[in-house]
């Protein structure tokens, strides 16, 4: 029991923050999406410019610093970097393209099943499929290759500026866009949003609390202990939600959410596969962001990046269902990640 | 030997896994961050293998014997 009780708490504290901030202002199944608010905060600091998702979502933040804490009152932060970078870069854009394409991250897909959305049931099914696909390429050898140790600036750099930029924003909010009407608009108070952030940030740095961890150990060495963080956000989500009167189930007129499901299920596989290949879901990322890995610091700008491109040609699905170029963009995803998975294979069998 | 260092989960457990597999009694395990020295260790122990962790300059030699 003792092994489970990180990852277990993890996973409550989660669906009980994501219940609040929602409750506070964040708008519905959405009080903790890594992939929503990176793409807000791309929005913010006008890399594209949909009018509706544009915030600094002190969220983010929060998990960054929390990670950073936590990991340096443990002794675990380590600057360390140099694993195909360019290669992770290319992966969290079609990582990021994929979740716009279900509307969220892994963690926002299982907040969303716990409110009642069945879509999200259908993006879990891809991202389980997604998450296959990806530890068929670990099996035959996939990797990224050796990271290396670097210097404590490399290693804190994504974390202070993340810092720097939630400071401009107190200081000069004129610098950037804040959306007026949409899910932009819907935020919860900066403090809370804060505090919660770091709440998460901490636990999930000492928990390793991951999303495609959590159905990958599954698959592949029969280990269920992140899967049980997985479930303990759904059902706490649920459970919430049923208290609160905000069950609602079904597919149709989800919140921030449509009904395409060969979309929900292809976007999702995207994320599923992409996130195997990249060693952890989008909060993993951040985590890891927080402990020095400058690897997931290009992850997150990839994926800061994914979103601006989402948005500026048209490939991210809306209420509405996906986006004009939404389908187009799921095949080159597909692509990338065909290729990116042959080729790093066949590279590693011929050393 | 398994020289699993600089390398993020799971190949250190599946280099691992794949050593074990070999039927060993003892097999050490090279790794530099802690979530693989964790998930190692897990995955041995779910094997009935005891392990012994040596720390050194932020790196752990994991001793797996059954």
């Amino acid at each position: 029991m003792k092994k489970f009780l990180p990852v277990l708490l993890t996973g409550i504290v989660i669906g009980v923050c994501a219940l609040a901030l929602t409750a506070a202002g964040n708008p519905a199944n959405m009080g903790f999406c890594i992939a929503c608010f990176l793409r807000d905060i791309a929005g913010a600091i006008k890399l594209h410019s949909a009018a509706v998702v544009q915030y600094v979502r002190p969220e983010i933040i929060g998990i960054i610093v929390g990670a950073m804490a936590a990991a340096l009152i443990k002794k675990e932060w380590k600057a360390v970097g140099g694993s195909s970078p360019v290669t992770r870069f290319l992966l969290a854009v079609v990582v990021m393209i994929g979740a716009l394409v279900f509307l969220g991250c892994p963690l926002r897909m299982v907040i969303r099943i716990g409110g009642g959305d069945f879509n999200a049931i259908v993006g879990l099914l891809g991202f389980i499929a997604g998450i296959f696909v990806g530890t068929i390429a670990l099996k035959n050898g996939f990797t990224l290759k050796r990271t290396y140790a670097q210097t404590c600036v490399e290693g804190s750099f994504m974390p202070i500026m993340f810092i720097v930029l939630m400071v401009l924003v107190a200081l000069m909010p004129a610098l950037f866009v804040f959306s007026t009407e949409g899910p932009g608009s819907m935020t919860a108070p900066v403090v809370l949003a804060l505090a919660a952030g770091v709440l998460v940030g901490v636990l999930a740095q000492r928990s390793r609390f991951c999303m495609a961890g959590g159905i990958r150990d599954s698959i592949m060495f029969n280990q269920w202990n992140l899967t049980l963080g997985l479930v303990a956000v759904i059902v706490t989500v649920l459970v919430g939600n049923l208290i609160l009167g905000k069950f609602k189930p079904g597919f149709a007129d989800q919140a921030v959410a449509h009904s395409d499901g060969l979309m929900n299920f292809l976007g999702m596989g995207i994320v599923g596969w992409g996130s195997v290949l990249l060693g952890g879901c989008p909060l993993r990322q951040l985590i890891l962001t927080g402990e020095g890995n400058s690897d997931s610091a290009i992850t997150v700008t990839g994926f800061v990046v994914g979103a601006a491109i989402a948005h500026n040609f048209g490939t991210a699905s809306s209420a509405a269902g996906a986006g004009a170029n939404g389908p187009a963009a799921v095949v080159a995803c597909y692509i990338v990640l065909l290729l990116v998975t042959i080729f790093n294979v066949k590279a590693a069998k011929n050393n | 030997m398994v020289d699993a260092r600089g390398l993020a989960c799971p190949i250190p457990v599946l280099m691992t896994q794949k050593e074990l597999a070999k039927g060993a009694d003892s097999v050490e395990v090279m790794v530099d961050n802690f979530a693989a020295r964790e998930n190692v260790t897990r995955l041995a122990e779910s094997k009935g293998y005891t392990v012994a962790v040596k720390e050194e300059n932020g790196e752990f030699t994991l001793t797996l014997t059954k």
